[in-house]
């Protein structure tokens, strides 16, 4: 850990300015070369510190005027003591917020080293927003739960109502799936059969790892969940019934595509393609959102203190490019916002789907609602 | 963007030049033209037998269309080609293209229709640009994802609305500098002048709002909500908008509240709410001002309202996703 990049310039005196510091892992595996040259849709196509680096520099016209400036610090961290180490120095070094793009586990740690706001654009994990929520932790990307819930919606929409669920070896594929199953019985669908799949050659394995015979049976869609991507990546048009398939291939919900086509998101995508030389994806929105939700606090709070700027970024509206306003959850400091979902050539649908109400806000149908109090911190 | 610039004479001019040359459509020469974004056309509707007669193919995804001061000319703003097309109206042909800088999506033009002001969405800049020689003379820098452009009367000033900074910038033409920023609310988007030019109401997309700045001493003076029963603030997604001739009426487009607004100015109060199409965007008021001409961008067509009801007449299918409406009477 400890490399420190200045990335903003010092501006003049008179002006307040924030310092925050980006954590990201060490060697981090998800951006390797290899990895992000078949990345599956959702999984990450370059670092965060790219978008955040672009909301920065769009939120320059307003921070001027509010005399206000924001200062980025980038610290590598290599495991979640080291995550919790990294936070309690930022907050000595006078950081006002933190952005973390982290393993759950370390995004964990991390908020618990530090009474600062920590800004989670990485981890999808509900338990992040549910029994191991925080009172500093604020959520930018979707959270599993929001996924789910917004293909479970789709297929009810389509009336794709049995459905054939496929789930992965490791622990967090057992975890997802769990979750992919709530959503499924929340929405009224019928699940035909959960099968676990595994990647092999090995004959005496084929009924593990043999697409054809992992999907006989009747049923109108399969489900599938992989979170390395590589078997849900062959699975479509290798189903033993001509069905589409959801989930980590096929359709698949996301917080961003490149792809997206309205309220103005083709400007957003085109100015981090000029920055970086790359498609902005998913991973990226909640990283951009995060720029926004710091540069939207500073000018709410350019004189600070900390605490205005705090109580300021919890209580941000923020303009993604989704249609809508979006702000954070008080009950679990989830931003709300409209899902993506796609094939990953166009955006096929967004949810909330027409039709699924709420007495509140229709975004609140994704993911935990304030009535279930999943989160006892807050 | 129609019906209440000074130029209604050189129009009837126009039109009487047109009847005696005893053109085809000579006798049907009141028009609505809508931009047609995926068509790269623009759909020509007969106003009497509100249908459309053509299509006049243009450069690719046209959005924003203005008349030029002298009703001769419509000038098309094409997001893709990066271009803007020069239609003569007698002819319906293109008659001419030149650059306009990168991605543009709204522009308006100086009275003396010599200078277009184009905003650079992905730039975040104001560009001024030659109408005759189609050369880009200014470029001045202002917030990211700037949309609406409006020129005051006096054309020494232009307002930008900036999406993503939340504000107006208000542009000095002589100058060619940024004077000031002016905070609305949440994603301001399209302009309308009183005919005083003393208010400048702007369209809030995200915040179900028009903020009135008092151009005077360039402050906001008012603010305006939208309500609609059944509806949450949130699907309340203002952009369109227009003033009556006198000053008095404004007409606002709700967006995905599917409804357009009738406003009265003085009391800055909703008089009526009509039921149009699919998220109504641009908005445009006939001669008359009996009639308001509404382009509904999701669901490919054109709402006919008729004013003193305040009640849809008929909606007529028009290109995909329809962006511009412009009267020609």
């Amino acid at each position: 850990m400890g490399i420190g990049l200045l990335l903003a310039a010092v501006m003049p005196a008179a002006a307040a300015n924030f310092k925050v510091t980006l954590l990201t892992p060490a060697d981090d595996p998800r951006l390797e070369r290899a990895r992000i040259e078949r990345a599956a849709l959702g999984h990450p196509a370059g670092p965060a510190l790219d978008a955040l680096k672009v909301a920065m520099a769009e939120g320059r016209f307003e921070l001027d005027a509010a005399g206000a400036t924001l200062q980025l610090t980038q610290v590598e961290v290599s495991d979640a003591a080291g995550a919790k180490a990294a936070t309690a120095k930022a907050e000595r070094d006078g950081a006002v917020a933190l952005v973390a793009d982290l393993p759950s586990a370390w995004t964990l740690a991390a908020s618990d080293g530090t009474k600062l706001p920590v800004l989670n654009v990485g981890a999808a994990a509900d338990a992040l927003r549910q029994g191991d929520c925080r009172r500093n932790l604020f959520h930018l990307g979707l959270s599993d739960r929001m996924r789910n819930d917004a293909l479970a919606q789709a297929l009810t929409a389509r009336r794709w109502s049995h459905v054939l669920l496929l789930t992965g070896p490791d622990e967090l594929d057992r975890e997802r799936s769990a979750g992919a199953q709530a959503s499924i019985k929340r929405y009224g669908l019928k699940l035909v059969a959960n099968r676990p799949f595994k990647l092999s050659a090995d004959p005496r394995e084929r009924e593990l790892a043999n697409t054809l015979l992992l999907t006989q049976g009747s049923y109108d869609v399969v489900w599938v969940v992989d979170s390395d991507g590589e078997f849900a990546l062959t699975l479509p048009y290798r189903t033993a019934l001509p069905r589409p398939v959801v989930g980590d291939a096929g359709l698949v919900a996301l917080a961003w595509s490149p792809r997206f086509e309205r309220f103005g998101a083709p400007q957003v995508t085109r100015r981090l393609s000029k920055a970086t030389g790359r498609p902005m994806d998913a991973h990226d929105w909640p990283a951009w959102m995060a720029g926004k939700a710091l540069v939207a606090a500073a000018v709410a709070a350019p004189k600070g203190p900390a605490a205005a700027f705090h109580k300021a970024l919890a209580d941000v509206e923020l303009d993604g490019s989704k249609g809508v306003s979006m702000s954070f959850r008080a009950w679990d400091g989830q931003l709300r916002q409209p899902v993506l979902l796609s094939d990953g050539r166009s955006v096929i649908d967004l949810a909330p789907v027409d039709g699924v109400m709420h007495p509140k806000n229709a975004l609140d149908t994704l993911g935990a609602d304030a009535p279930e109090k999943l989160c006892k911190a807050r | 963007m129609t019906a209440q610039r000074p130029w209604a004479s050189a129009r009837s001019r126009l039109l009487g030049l047109v009847l005696a040359l005893a053109l085809p459509w000579a006798s049907a020469q009141s028009t609505a033209y809508v931009s047609s974004e995926k068509d790269h056309a623009i759909a020509v509707l007969d106003l009497k037998t509100r249908s459309v007669t053509s299509t006049i193919g243009t450069c690719k995804r046209p959005r924003h269309l203005q008349l030029t001061p002298d009703g001769k000319q419509l000038l098309v703003a094409c997001s893709e080609s990066n271009q803007a097309d020069v239609i003569d109206l007698a002819t319906r042909k293109s008659v001419r293209r030149f650059a306009l800088g990168d991605n543009p999506e709204a522009f308006d033009l100086s009275p003396d229709g010599k200078t277009l002001y184009v905003s650079q969405e992905d730039e975040g800049t104001l560009i001024f640009v030659d109408a005759a020689s189609g050369k880009t003379l200014q470029n001045v820098p202002i917030g990211k994802e700037p949309e609406g452009v409006k020129v005051t009367r006096d054309g020494r000033t232009v307002y930008v609305s900036s999406e993503v900074a939340n504000m107006v910038h208000v542009v000095d033409v002589a100058g060619a500098r940024l004077l000031k920023n002016i905070k609305v609310g949440k994603r301001p988007r399209r302009f309308a002048l009183t005919p005083d030019g003393s208010q400048l109401w702007v369209t809030n997309e995200l915040d179900a709002s028009v903020s009135i700045i008092d151009t005077k001493d360039q402050t906001v003076a008012g603010t305006l909500r939208f309500e609609l029963k059944g509806a949450r603030t949130s699907d309340i997604t203002p952009v369109g908008i227009t003033m009556s001739r006198d000053g008095k009426r404004a007409f606002v487009a709700l967006g995905r509240a599917n409804h357009v607004a009738f406003v009265d100015v003085a009391t800055r109060k909703v008089s009526d709410l009509v039921l149009v199409g699919k998220r109504p965007w641009s908005v445009a008021l006939d001669q008359a001002e009996t009639t308001l001409y509404v382009v509904n961008g999701l669901s490919d067509d054109l709402t006919i309202v008729d004013v003193a009801s305040a009640k849809a007449l008929k909606t007529v299918k028009v290109g995909r996703v329809p962006y511009t409406v412009v009267l020609v009477e």
